[in-house]
């Protein structure tokens, strides 16, 4: 009975008790789920559009960050550097149509898949190279991002929110909302959307698939320099980052493959599960719970709603 | 498209050149010609596994003959890729509907726009200004379509989720959002019933006589295609075996074999 109280009712005494730790735990959580959520964003984005799980989105987001910083350490001013950055992505977009996808059109996916792999090890390979492998500070500052932290009086204790994680939370939410129109009523969007559904079709209307692929690519590596500016941020500008991008895997069973709303709703879900979970029902299991519980969650999950939460639903006529 | 323009109706629009085509040993097509003027409704017939459609795929740029050429406009080409067929006003429809399933009517409709829209990419990520405003006009191409094609109510509807017969229609619009000079229908009434047959039959004598557009159709119901075509082609085994009004081939003893059978 005592473990069934201490799972049960225990928590939600806590969490009653002290009100102003249940919101601090739950803004930590909220933007951590924001920033997972735009993780997922640039792998939803590829898969939509070519129905490739992307696997180096990760290593996009490392290299975006390390470009950056590694640009300013070599004299080139900060904003600059950004829109040198920028156009890194771009080219590296030109690149990977041109290199891989081209001419690997109409393989099956595992193929485009292993070709995602390899494009992991040539971006970890490419950025130790040029910056070199040893951790980086973000440059948060050059870039007029905010410091320090707003103290909240509430609830009869303090909530203190970091600057920071406000300012991720506003640019992520701007990023979100704005590619979500961007792909639902634009001319672009809907040839993305119909990339994704039909390649022939869409040829026969005048989309060149070639372009479409460098627009995705570039929109989702412009996703991965913001994730990577505001994860290194938090922590700092390494190769480890890249495990921060396996999160996502979660995130995207939740939310579905195909679905923005999905990204962001599963992002949220697993950020604040994850801060929930490791602080009131963590001591039960010797804390550390934070690094598995959201594949937890995930797999729970996958036996109720194979298709994720907005995925499409799959019937098959047979 | 002034190449198209500068052409009157019933002069030659497209014309196929001793067109062979083939995969691997297997031959589809072999040593086709024939033409299609402007402004006509043109039918390719033939039996089951005759090129009928590879004939399509090659006039719209998806497969490249092996030998032979065609010209479109008074411009000749031996390959040339779907977005560039695309751009030159050929627009198609396809046997086995190809729609976007995930997108609603309207936006398979506004697909079709994607060549007549070209506001850059970085006022497409706003959607402001210019983009909106080209946004609007084209919306309003779109919605003529759906009216004339009487689609109005499932204009948000997500084409998946629609009877085959709507889907042939939305498919139909979204061809015709292209404003295309040449239309290719690969078997537009296959899977109909009678009254979505003629409601089919009666969009296509409309858009051909009220856009002037050039159709070229692959159908098998016989009456349907004695009914609407100016003149036909047959082919049977990919090779090209009668060619002329609908009379003259009615009455051609080689159709009447290939469709019937000949005791050897």
């Amino acid at each position: 009975m005592d473990i069934l109280y201490k799972i049960f009712i225990d928590p939600f005494v806590q969490m009653g008790g002290a009100p102003d730790l249940l919101v601090q735990t739950l803004w930590e959580g909220l933007v951590g789920g924001v920033l997972y959520a735009l993780i997922a964003l640039g792998f939803v984005l590829i898969f939509k559009a070519s129905g490739v799980f992307n696997f180096a989105q990760g290593i996009m987001m490392v290299f975006a960050a390390l470009t950056l910083v590694g640009l300013y350490e070599k004299g080139v001013p900060a904003f600059l550097a950004l829109l040198l950055t920028i156009g890194v992505m771009y080219a590296l977009a030109l690149g990977i149509e041109r290199m891989v996808l081209r001419p690997l059109v109409n393989q099956p996916d595992i193929i485009l898949f292993m070709a995602t792999f390899g494009l992991t090890f040539v971006l970890v390979g490419l950025g130790e190279l040029i910056f070199g492998g040893e951790p980086k500070q973000m440059i948060t500052e050059q870039l007029w991002l905010p410091k320090g932290a707003i103290d909240i009086k509430m609830l009869g204790g303090l909530v203190s929110l970091q600057k920071i994680d406000i300012a991720a939370a506003v640019i992520a939410s701007i990023m979100v909302a704005g590619l979500a129109v961007f792909f639902q009523s634009t001319r672009i969007g809907r040839a993305l959307r119909a990339v994704a559904d039909d390649h022939q079709a869409a040829l026969s209307v005048g989309i060149s698939l070639n372009q479409i692929w460098v627009i995705v690519w570039f929109t989702a590596g412009i996703v991965a320099l913001a994730t990577g500016i505001m994860w290194g941020a938090r922590s700092d500008v390494s190769f480890a980052l890249e495990i921060i991008a396996l999160k996502a895997l979660p995130v995207l069973i939740l939310g579905g493959f195909t679905s923005i709303p999905g990204a962001i709703v599963g992002g949220l879900i697993i950020g604040i599960g994850e801060k929930l979970g490791e602080f009131y029902w963590g001591p039960l299991l010797g804390n550390g719970i934070e690094s598995w519980l959201a594949y937890f969650i995930a797999l729970a999950f996958l036996l109720f709603r194979p298709q994720g939460l907005f995925g499409e639903k799959i019937i098959e006529r047979i | 498209m002034s190449g198209a323009d500068a052409i009157k109706p019933g002069e030659t629009l497209l014309s196929v050149d001793n067109v062979s085509l083939a995969f691997g040993g297997v031959r589809a097509i072999t040593e086709v010609s024939f033409d299609i003027r402007k402004s006509e409704i043109r039918a390719i017939i033939g039996p089951n596994g005759a090129g009928k459609t590879s004939m399509l795929n090659v006039i719209n740029g998806f497969y490249h003959p092996n030998e032979g050429r065609i010209s479109f406009a008074g411009a000749t080409r031996a390959r040339m890729k779907p977005y560039e067929a695309a751009t030159q006003g050929i627009a198609r429809t396809f046997q086995n509907v190809a729609l976007f399933k995930g997108m609603t009517t309207l936006d398979n409709i506004m697909a079709g726009r994607t060549l007549k829209m070209n506001r850059g990419f970085f006022w497409q990520l706003l959607r402001q200004g210019p983009a909106l405003a080209e946004e609007i006009e084209h919306r309003k191409f779109c919605e003529e379509i759906i009216d004339f094609l009487e689609i109005e109510a499932i204009r948000k509807t997500p084409v998946g989720k629609l009877p085959y017969g709507l889907q042939k229609r939305v498919e139909l619009g979204r061809a015709l959002a292209m404003e295309p000079t040449l239309l290719l229908l690969d078997e537009p009434m296959a899977g109909m019933n009678l009254e979505e047959k003629e409601d089919m039959s009666r969009f296509i004598i409309d858009v051909n006589q009220h856009y002037g557009t050039t159709i070229a159709l692959i159908e098998h119901d016989m009456g349907v295609v004695m009914d609407l075509s100016d003149r036909i082609v047959v082919l049977e085994y990919g090779r090209k075996i009668a060619d002329g009004t609908p009379a003259e081939v009615k009455a051609d003893q080689k159709v009447i074999d290939a469709y019937l059978g000949v005791s050897h």
